[in-house]
């Protein structure tokens, strides 16, 4: 990487006086990268959605062909593969299940990090450091171990279990793991961060006279939570929320460690008609619906992301 | 003083019809200006009238939608702002944090490639001048308000820039201290003989520093003189008003004659008489503006037949070098006068609800047009 | 005053234990003797025995190992990038397409991996189809997916830094006669450099962690790390695991509190200076 940078370097200064031309080629930089890497694969994606699926390497049959007996390019595109998904119980099931469990993961950890994110803002400064350093300290240990974790607590004979079994508060085991519940906490527990960083960039931007204020006009501290706090930290409640939900909708690893075996989440289902089923065309198919119905939350998500350039991490 | 009186006249700086659109909001608006060799130009205006960007494209961080800038005969509209022999003293200083005192004052010198030696003996100068020599190894955060503002200015001048741009050189510092760098600042532009333009919002800061003040409002130049023509003689309402308080009344043409004018003032009660002819047009409304500090008030009567009025005090506003009165004239209208306080017994002043007369002088009056 | 010190500290309690006990619930049982994870073998623990058997397990040191190339290689291809998008949006104004490319900042931000990893690996297939290149998926395609990822985060921590400096320290550069380089290397670099250095953790972070995207565009021979994990744990709870675990975190805490601790040290000296400087003013 070293050599790119030089390269950018010599390139930048090659340009001469003219600032316009330097910062074109500043932005020249990401800006085809992002487009090489990001924007053409969803093209070629959504190309692929149309395509019927074969037996070959890639396992997909092209949109455009050659036909040599009418000597003509012939365009095939299917539809297919779009009624399939609508067609199959399967995928509108996993698809309304996927959206659930990210909803209501997301209420959860909006309920568990509001507080927290809440009682970090108005800690004092020294804390505050020491506080947001814990909160950010999991998220540099490994994601998969910290689910993984979960497995050994909530396991029939688990930590949990046992806990409460040797309290006597229950006569046999719950069954915690593979549930929706077990995947509830293993969502909350990983995206807490993500919900309580940019909630707590929020609230510790917040005018704290503006309570005295309300104080001082006679309002009840829960009032004037109720009536100044809550109402100016709506940005970073969206922000948070969707940092949380938009990616959860998608998520694989943590059902497929912690979830049912008899419901799969949409990102599972994916996954396994890609790699299990070699159907390309199909997994295309389930990406691009998914990723349709994410647009508006996604577009909802980068309005508010540029409102508050103070981001997320 | 004499310095400057010489230095005059000799252009170096032409705006040429400038104007600047940010979307469809004129910032400058067809802004024309000649500034001498030599002189401190005052750019003074309220906020959002434009003198900050009309700065900003003297150095070069914009450029005017329609129009040229010239320095030095030479035309710098398109150059780049490293490329241009202006340097502009921030705000806000903007002092690299990461630097120390002296490498903040050798950036300039080390980009037009100056062997070492030499950069630093120009350092070691500039820093001389400014008083800052036992300070070259402190970082910014380490210096007081008002030695921040010394080595802004000695990085800025340490190039030996032609022209130098201040942008409200003297906000950041307390009050005593202004005073007393406003009287370095001049001091410093004398001895190396920059043309500087500063730019403020602060009339008084305006009138000490330059020896030429452009009033700008609304992106527009209004007026340019000197600062005792800008208050003596100013040529607009807008004018008169910005720059100190006035009284502005009301009135109508009745005789106009070469040598004097005589308005008939409703507001006022009596007619104005003014001892200097105008250029009006008979029949426009005019407005008659006359300075709190020109008008007498006396508990008895004056011995002039024109020019007075009486009224009621009103309000007693004590500044301690000077009061302020209100007084209120027959009309209603409340006529502002101010009083220097020159003798020290209290009870001898005038109070409240006591009559008085105004009285002023019948060249105090400026007749403006609407 | 004192109920709501109260309700925040037990708010921030409870979180916190939410937060950890899992983790320490890992650490604690990698001492634990018994195969079965979550019952302790009083009599033979604690022991360092999985750890043993973690360090002669060549499979996953290699694959450490292996993760950790790649993470820092992309992390530092992602910093280049981020930092020059950081900078384009933070600093240039309106320009065209900005619009799209901040589109395709915030994007990456909250995409599911899943979409991300399978249409890297479709743009892959068909460049290869197209070009020849890359022959096959390997090390190379982890790293050009995992800096396109993670270049997204490195530019909101850029940009943030960047909307958050005085504009004028760069503009009195270009006034002193430095050219917009000059500029960047000398001013902007320095100053944003904190931020700069913690997009690259963050990167890296982000690349070290990753499975499901590495699972789509890595092919053989090209296996990292929690590709390795995942497919251990999949098949149900192992002691070695739990280890690896401990050891992890064992680094990224001594990480922590070596730059806790300098940060500290820069701290107060800075309390320190700006202490003289009030002194010299009285």
């Amino acid at each position: 990487m070293g050599g790119v940078c030089l390269f950018i370097l010599a390139v930048v200064q090659s340009s001469g006086p003219l600032t316009v031309n330097g910062r074109r080629i500043v932005i020249a930089w990401p800006f085809i990268w992002l487009l090489l890497f990001f924007i053409i694969p969803f093209l070629i994606v959504f190309k692929i959605s149309f395509s019927e699926a074969r037996l070959a390497i890639p396992p997909v049959a092209p949109l455009f062909e050659w036909v040599s007996s009418t000597k003509n390019f012939v365009l095939t595109l299917s539809f297919n593969n779009y009624l399939f998904l609508f067609s199959d119980a399967l995928y509108i099931n996993t698809f309304f299940y996927s959206i659930k469990v990210a909803a209501v993961s997301t209420f959860w950890c909006l309920l568990l990090g509001y507080p927290m994110a809440y009682a970090i803002s108005r800690a004092d400064p020294v804390r505050r450091n020491l506080y947001l350093m814990l909160i950010i300290l999991p998220f540099w240990t490994s994601f998969l171990l910290r689910v993984y974790a979960w497995v050994g607590l909530l396991k029939t004979d688990g930590l949990i279990n046992n806990f409460l079994l040797n309290l006597r508060l229950i006569d046999e085991p719950l069954t915690l793991l593979y549930t929706d519940f077990a995947v509830y906490v293993g969502i909350v527990y990983s995206y807490l961060p993500f919900m309580i960083l940019p909630l707590y960039s929020n609230l510790e931007k917040h005018d704290l006279s503006l309570l005295e204020a309300a104080d001082d006009l006679g309002a009840h501290p829960i009032t004037a939570f109720f009536k100044i706090t809550l109402p100016l930290s709506i940005s970073g409640i969206v922000a948070g929320s969707l940092l949380v939900f938009i990616p959860a909708v998608g998520e694989f690893v943590i059902p497929s460690l912690l979830g049912r075996s008899d419901q799969l989440m949409i990102g599972t289902v994916l996954t396994n008609e890609f790699f299990s089923n070699r159907d390309w065309p199909v997994a295309s198919a389930v990406a691009i619906a998914l990723l349709l119905f994410l647009l508006a939350p996604i577009k909802i998500f980068q309005y508010y992301q540029d409102r508050e350039t103070e981001a997320a991490l | 003083m004499s310095s400057r009186q010489s230095n005059l006249k000799t252009e170096y700086v032409r705006i040429e019809g400038v104007s600047k659109q940010f979307g469809s909001f004129s910032a400058v608006d067809n802004v024309s200006l000649s500034i001498y060799k030599g002189e401190i130009f005052c750019l003074l205006g309220g906020s959002g009238c434009g003198k900050t960007t009309l700065l900003r494209i003297l150095a070069g961080f914009e450029t005017p939608s329609v129009g040229r800038i010239l320095i030095d005969g030479q035309d710098m509209t398109d150059t780049p702002p490293f490329k241009r022999p202006v340097n502009m003293m921030f705000q806000s200083y903007a002092l690299f944090p990461h630097m120390s005192v002296e490498k903040n004052i050798a950036f300039g010198l080390e980009q037009e490639g100056i062997a070492r030696n030499e950069v630093q003996r120009r350092v070691a100068e500039m820093l001389d001048i400014v008083k800052l020599s036992e300070f070259t190894r402190r970082k910014p955060h380490q210096l007081s308000g008002g030695q921040r503002q010394r080595v802004a200015l000695a990085r800025s001048l340490v190039k030996k820039p032609k022209l130098l741009l201040l942008d409200e050189p003297l906000a950041a510092l307390d009050r005593k201290l202004r005073e007393h760098t406003q009287f370095e600042l001049i001091n410093l532009q004398e001895q190396l003989g920059v043309t500087f333009i500063v730019v403020t919002h602060d009339q008084e800061e305006a009138m000490t520093l330059g020896s030429r003040i452009g009033v700008m409002n609304k992106g527009r130049i209004v007026q340019v003189g000197t600062p005792t023509e800008i208050y003596e003689y100013p040529n607009s309402c807008f004018v008169a008003d910005f720059i100190g308080s006035v009284n502005m009344f009301k009135g109508k043409l009745i005789e106009d004659e070469p040598g004097y004018v005589r308005i008939a003032c409703p507001e006022l009660d009596v007619n104005v008489f003014v001892s200097h002819g105008i250029s009006s047009a008979p029949d426009v409304g005019l407005n008659v503006a006359i300075r709190p500090e020109k008008i007498d008030m006396t508990r008895t009567a004056p011995m002039q037949k024109e020019n007075f009025t009486q009224g009621i005090v009103k309000e007693i506003a004590y500044m301690g070098d000077i009061s302020m009165y209100l007084v209120q004239i027959p009309s209603g209208k409340m006529v502002r006068v101010t009083i220097p306080n020159i003798e020290r017994q209290v009870d001898e002043r005038i109070s409240w609800e006591e009559s008085v007369y105004l009285s002023w002088q019948s060249s105090s009056p400026v007749v403006l047009s609407q | 005053m004192r109920v709501r010190g109260l309700f925040r500290n037990s708010v921030l309690m409870l979180g916190f234990v939410f937060l950890y006990a899992p983790i320490v619930s890992m650490i604690f049982f990698s001492f634990n003797n018994s195969r079965l994870v979550t019952v302790w073998d009083a009599v033979n623990s604690p022991t360092l025995k999985w750890y043993v058997v973690l360090f002669k397990n060549e499979a996953i040191l290699g694959a450490a190992w292996l993760s950790i190339k790649i993470a820092a290689l992309s992390a530092s291809g992602a910093v280049v990038l981020g930092t020059l998008a950081g900078l384009s949006l933070a600093r240039f104004g309106k320009f065209r397409g900005r619009a799209l490319l901040s589109v395709m900042i915030t994007a990456p931000l909250v995409m599911p991996e899943v979409i991300t990893g399978l249409s890297m690996l479709l743009l892959f297939v068909a460049l290869e189809q197209l070009t020849g290149w890359p022959e096959g998926r390997g090390i190379l395609t982890i790293i050009f997916a995992h800096i396109t990822f993670s270049m997204a985060y490195v530019t909101v921590v850029v940009q943030s830094r960047l909307a958050s400096f005085d504009c004028s320290l760069e503009e009195v550069a270009l006034d002193l006669g430095a050219r917009p380089v000059t500029v960047f290397w000398r001013i902007t670099l320095p100053i944003i450099f904190p931020a700069v250095l913690s997009g690259w953790l963050l990167a890296f972070t982000l690349s070290w962690d990753d499975v499901v995207i590495s699972q789509f565009v890595s092919g053989p021979g090209s296996t990292t790390l929690p590709m390795i994990v995942y497919s251990k744990v999949r098949l149900g709870v192992s002691p070695d695991i739990n280890a690896l675990a401990s050891v992890m975190l064992l680094i990224v805490a001594l990480c922590v509190v070596l730059s806790t601790y300098y940060i500290k040290r820069i701290e107060q000296r800075r309390v320190a200076e700006a202490l003289m400087v009030r002194s010299e003013e009285l």
